[in-house]
């Protein structure tokens, strides 16, 4: 009985491997983030929208703002990324996907053991956070 | 001369609230504009935002609250930014925050993936739908919006206050739903030094509890760990401990399907974006170090009534009220 209960005190395979997966992605948005940053204030590359102009415009809605911009929507910033503030975008697209890659893990495990209720969940969750990521909802258009 | 380094841990942290405290008066100081043109350089509220989001992420550990529930209100009710660009913001400093947090709470088994994958399921697509309607509001009457977040910020400072959350609820049976989802575990408890064995009761409502959750997250870009623990925790009959992780945790999953919405519309600025999310995580470090040694008790009743202050003030500007400026 004791083993059986020190067992189920430690984290399961998949759990430890999400755990890493996470650290890894999020210590690389962070680190990414300070240098993309860095490189779009120091002017080392252009940026798309001057940074005066963004002062100027910050308080006003997004629907003004992007008008006044032309900042992209959805996945537009691919486009831009030769420019200073659209490269800041990879660190934060990084910290937006690392769920879904940490339960791509997650649905290995519960195939392999085959937990279909968790199985389902997992799979459904993907779809979710795909969907949200996507631009499909709700990013509107010019 | 006055030698910093003796000073005692209580008035550093008194320091740091009132630096939070004087915001409002150095933000209406540059509400001065000329023009239309603001004063200050670009550059100016970037460092400002940093600095203050540093301390605020001390203060947040200290007050055992998230960043995001802090950052909306306060940036939104002191800093020039529009609320479409705070929420957006939010929720990227309460994602940063909790996936900072996870792999430390997974490798513990603090944080229950069991537990988290059913409810992190219906908090996320809800928080989409809450994100969506929220951008929609903010379209149609932004003073709508403002009040509903000025209403649910006092209701959040109220909750904190009152709410009594139990370290070891008593469960007597499990339900049929927690009992098919296996939400049930054992975590070692290093205080009392022995494994606490826990199951859950009242699944379903817990679960439905969520949606609201979701909503109010996505809406607001909340983040939502004040709503995530009492239910966890009161409702659900699951240990603080692991109600607190699990909730953490769960942020990363939730927040990350609302970031989404508000990050395609446009909403996360780069410029104020990231001195928000680095300045927020160096200070929940620096909080963790400075909660060793010190009486966080204090602070989180000084952090409550800033966040009564904030969400009062949000209400009063919603609704157009000019009592508090």
């Amino acid at each position: 009985m004791p083993s059986m209960e020190n067992q189920s005190l430690k984290p399961s395979k998949e759990q430890i491997i999400y755990a890493n997966l996470l650290l890894i992605g999020m210590l690389a948005g962070i680190v990414i983030m300070t240098i993309t940053y860095t490189i779009y204030v120091t002017g080392l590359l252009p940026s798309h929208v001057d940074m005066s102009l963004i002062a100027t415009n910050w308080g006003k809605n997004i629907h003004e703002y992007q008008e006044i911009t032309q900042s992209p929507h959805g996945w537009g910033w691919l486009y831009l990324l030769g420019k200073g503030d659209f490269l800041n975008f990879i660190g934060f697209t990084l910290l937006g996907t690392l769920t879904i890659f940490c339960y791509l893990v997650l649905v290995k495990g519960y195939l392999r053991e085959k937990n279909w209720i968790f199985l389902v969940i997992s799979v459904l969750e993907i779809i979710v956070l795909s969907m949200a990521a996507s631009g499909l909802l709700g990013s509107g258009g010019h | 001369m006055l030698n910093i380094r003796k000073l005692p841990i209580g008035r550093w942290l008194f320091l740091l609230m009132f630096f939070v405290m004087s915001c409002p008066a150095i933000a209406s100081a540059t509400e001065v504009m000329v023009g239309g043109a603001p004063l200050k350089p670009w550059w100016f509220w970037p460092v400002i935002l940093f600095f203050f989001c540093l301390l605020l992420g001390v203060l947040a550990v200290m007050a055992g609250v998230g960043g995001g529930v802090l950052y909306v209100p306060l940036v939104s009710g002191f800093f020039p930014f529009h609320l479409d660009f705070v929420r957006g913001i939010g929720l990227m400093v309460a994602l940063a925050g909790a996936l900072a947090a996870g792999p430390g709470l997974l490798r513990r088994n603090l944080a229950n993936l069991r537990l988290a994958l059913p409810v992190a399921l219906i908090a996320s697509t809800f928080s989409i739908i809450g994100a969506m309607l929220g951008l929609y509001l903010s379209r149609l009457n932004p003073n709508l919006i403002q009040s509903c977040l000025g209403g649910t910020i006092v209701g959040i400072a109220f909750l904190l206050l009152f709410s009594k959350n139990t370290e070891k609820p008593v469960v007597t049976k499990q339900d049929a739903i927690g009992l098919a989802l296996g939400l049930q575990g054992v975590y070692w408890d290093d205080g009392a030094r022995e494994s606490v064995e826990w199951k859950t009761h009242r699944t379903l409502l817990g679960l439905f509890m969520f949606i609201l959750i979701g909503l109010l997250a996505g809406m607001f870009g909340l983040g939502a760990g004040w709503a995530n623990v009492p239910v966890l925790n009161l409702l659900m009959g699951v240990p603080l401990k692991v109600s607190v992780a699990t909730s953490k945790f769960l942020l990363s999953i939730t927040d990350t399907s609302a970031a989404w919405i508000y990050l395609n519309r446009g909403c996360v600025i780069p410029l104020i974006a990231v001195p928000s999310i680095v300045g927020l995580m160096l200070g929940s470090i620096i909080g963790v170090r400075i909660l060793a040694v010190a009486k966080p008790k204090f602070i989180r009743y000084m952090v409550i009534t800033v966040l009564l202050f904030a969400g009062l003030k949000a209400l009063d500007k919603g609704l157009g009220l000019g009592f508090l400026g």
